[in-house]
């Protein structure tokens, strides 16, 4: 780099003024108008009545986790932590062309079920085919609830979050709505809300402009319930989807894994996902 | 003779026409990002597949080119190239005013805008999205900071540190951009170290681009000289630009053809994949690269001026086409979750998902460039900006380093 010689490009003095001049006004105009309602929004927050009622809907995070067995529980402490909610799937005992895990979904959360490249699906069928032998296998894709999630890493606002329990949620306050963490999601778990919603139910909460996708039922679980989908399944005999604690050894899901074969699907990711399969 | 930089004079019924006309511009796109935001992302051709469209597409192009722009200044004061000193101020607007106008358009195109403050609040500095939001307003800041010690005189002794940071910080801008996309290892058109350096390489051609489109526009608007010697470096630089650009997509794609796993996708861009196959082929590569790099080098097809500008046109419209090919086309190419396998389902698993940009969307599009506009436009007319001459008399007296060969043809 070479020392600085005195400036090249000069400029007159009437035009250094009139520029002075400007730049002043306009710093003033755009500061007065930064400030002005952020003021004026201070004001009004503190004139407003302290507290939320004791009625008011708490957040997910801090819904009473009420558990059989293995889970330490208490009034308001949140997801715990020595827990990790798990599924195993048996796409072995899933049948091309049965939803029910798919309507049982839509009904519990309030989807509208429908198939348009618009609508959120929060629980899909995939039919696999392979192409040399024409052998179908059937499976449900949902969010895998990894511990290492790609969707979580990429949130700009944290929105996209891992509860300790290993359930990962969109803040549905926090979300901007840029859909980075659908581009993200390596299953396509990830659903965007393109239009306003109606008949919401009050335990999901959605909103049109942000991102959603499966909660693993996070509002049963923590009252000790098991998944909509996997009740359905089992309600109608398939018996394909086993939800359960993958930390509590004595758990049926943590029994069957350490028993049987089962996988993660794109494994090579090694995201660690909560979700498992068995049978492909 | 120093070259002084004036604000514009006058009051040509032009200049006010395109005032008029950005501005008209402008209101529409913000018209059309309240539609969207009112009605929500519906009424967008944008679906579940395809969750950033055309808006994100004139986004990313104006925030590349952005940091490009500023390239010129980064030559005169970080490089030594005395030459380009004086342009250094329009530069560095160019710079700020392609950012705003980029991020104006990825700002209204959220699906929450009203949430920008939750944006500037709450950082997960794991992403480098969000790492971007810091980048982006960071560089605002420090090339306005520049830009004061280039036209303040007593601040001129650190024109070269602040250089140096805009520098430094516009490669770690741009280089967040290219991430945005490299760092995703879900998708098969990402997932890739290469599209950092990738982005710098493309910030450089397509800034460079604008800049002259730009710099020949206002000079010619303002009736004041441009020099045959000047356009000549800018030629040069545009050549070997364009080149380092093509350089990094030839070697991603070789690369990806090694790869088995990825001849899928590589069949989709580069054979079989309709439109965007069409757009990688005839926009980006022979469009956007070949053809202005003969028109730059070959000696005898016409007048210079005219060329520069012809492939600077060239290089900007084969910079959109890149960026759809790899923004929408990378979206468009369905998830691998099973290789080798057929997949189906009522998600649009295991096909190419379609698209068709909505008007709204053009029209946001179009209003962040009238936005970048509008910011030039004005800033050239009340600020001095724009050198007074910069034909080749006044370039040569201004410490120009070497003097080109006389040019075969007039200006």
């Amino acid at each position: 780099m070479k020392p600085e010689p005195s400036p090249d490009c000069t400029e007159t003095p009437e035009t250094k003024d009139s520029r002075r001049g400007f730049l002043t006004v306009a710093v003033a105009g755009l500061a007065g108008i930064a400030l002005a309602p952020g003021v004026r929004l201070m004001e009004i927050a503190q004139a407003a009545p302290a507290a939320t009622p004791a009625g008011s809907m708490p957040t997910i995070a801090t819904l009473p986790t009420a558990q059989a067995a293995s889970a330490a529980t208490s009034a308001s402490s949140g997801a715990n932590p020595q827990v990790r909610w798990g599924m195993l799937i048996n796409s072995g005992k899933c049948a091309s062309g049965c939803t029910d895990c798919v309507t049982a979904c839509n009904t519990e959360n309030g989807l509208s079920g429908g198939t348009l490249p618009t609508d959120s699906q929060w629980i899909r069928k995939l039919e696999i085919k392979e192409i040399k032998t024409g052998k179908i296998q059937s499976l449900p894709m949902l969010c895998q609830h990894c511990a290492e999630p790609p969707c979580v890493d990429v949130c700009p606002t944290g929105a996209s979050f891992k509860r300790a329990d290993g359930i990962v949620l969109v803040d549905k306050h926090t979300c901007i709505g840029c859909r980075y963490c659908v581009i993200a999601c390596p299953y396509g778990a990830r659903s965007f809300v393109h239009e306003a919603l109606t008949d919401q139910k009050p335990d999901v909460p959605r909103g049109k402009g942000v991102v959603e996708s499966c909660t693993l039922c996070v509002h049963k679980v923590d009252k000790g319930e098991n998944t909509a989908c996997a009740t359905a399944c089992s309600d109608a005999g398939h018996g394909a989807i086993l939800f359960g604690n993958l930390n509590d050894p004595h758990s049926d899901i943590s029994k069957r894994v350490a028993s049987y074969p089962s996988r993660q699907i794109r494994e090579d990711l090694n995201l660690n996902t909560g979700v498992r399969y068995s049978g492909i | 003779m120093k070259i002084a930089l004036r604000e514009l004079h006058g009051n040509s019924p032009g200049y006010y026409l395109l005032l008029g006309g950005l501005a008209l511009v402008t209101l529409i796109g913000l018209g059309a990002a309240w539609y969207m935001e009112h009605h929500g992302h519906i009424v967008t051709g944008m679906t579940n597949q395809i969750v950033w469209g055309l808006p994100h597409v004139f986004a990313v192009f104006l925030v590349v080119a952005a940091s490009g722009a500023l390239n010129v200044a980064s030559m005169a004061s970080v490089f030594g190239k005395t030459e380009f000193k004086p342009l250094a101020p329009l530069s560095g607007l160019l710079a700020i005013a392609l950012l705003l106008g980029g991020l104006t358009v990825l700002l209204l195109d959220l699906g929450r805008p009203e949430r920008l403050i939750v944006a500037m609040t709450h950082f997960n500095f794991k992403s480098i999205f969000a790492l971007n939001i810091i980048l982006y307003s960071g560089f605002m800041g420090i090339v306005i900071a520049y830009l004061w010690t280039m036209m303040e005189r007593s601040m001129n002794r650190y024109t070269p540190l602040a250089g140096l940071l805009a520098f430094v910080w516009r490669i770690a801008l741009t280089t967040g951009t290219g991430s945005i996309f490299g760092f995703l290892v879900a998708r098969q058109a990402y997932d890739s170290a290469l599209l950092a350096p990738l982005f710098i390489a493309l910030s450089l051609s397509y800034g460079l681009a604008v800049f002259v489109l730009v710099l020949i526009l206002a000079c010619r608007g303002s009736g004041r000289p441009l020099g045959d010697a000047l356009m000549a470096r800018f030629a040069k630089l545009q050549v070997i630009f364009i080149a380092a650009g093509f350089y990094f997509v030839l070697v991603y794609h070789l690369t990806n053809l090694y790869f088995t796993k990825h001849h899928d996708f590589e069949r989709f861009i580069l054979l079989d994949g309709g439109l965007y196959t069409a757009m990688f082929w005839l926009g980006q590569i022979l469009l956007g690269s070949v053809l202005p790099l003969v028109l730059l080098l070959h000696p005898r097809i016409g007048q210079m001026r005219r060329r520069i500008a012809a492939s600077a046109l060239l290089v900007v419209g084969g910079g959109f086409a890149q960026m759809y090919v790899t923004i929408i086309g990378g979206q468009a190419f369905p998830l691998v979750l099973f290789p080798g396998r057929q997949v189906s389902s009522s998600f649009y698993d295991g096909v190419v998902s379609a698209y068709l940009p909505s008007l709204p969307e053009w029209l946001l599009g179009f209003g962040g460039i009238a936005i970048a506009g509008l910011i030039v436009l004005l800033a050239l007319k009340f600020l001095g900006f724009l050198p007074e001459r910069l034909d080749d008399a006044a370039c040569q007296e201004n410490n120009v380093t070497r003097v080109p060969p006389p040019a075969s043809e007039t200006a």
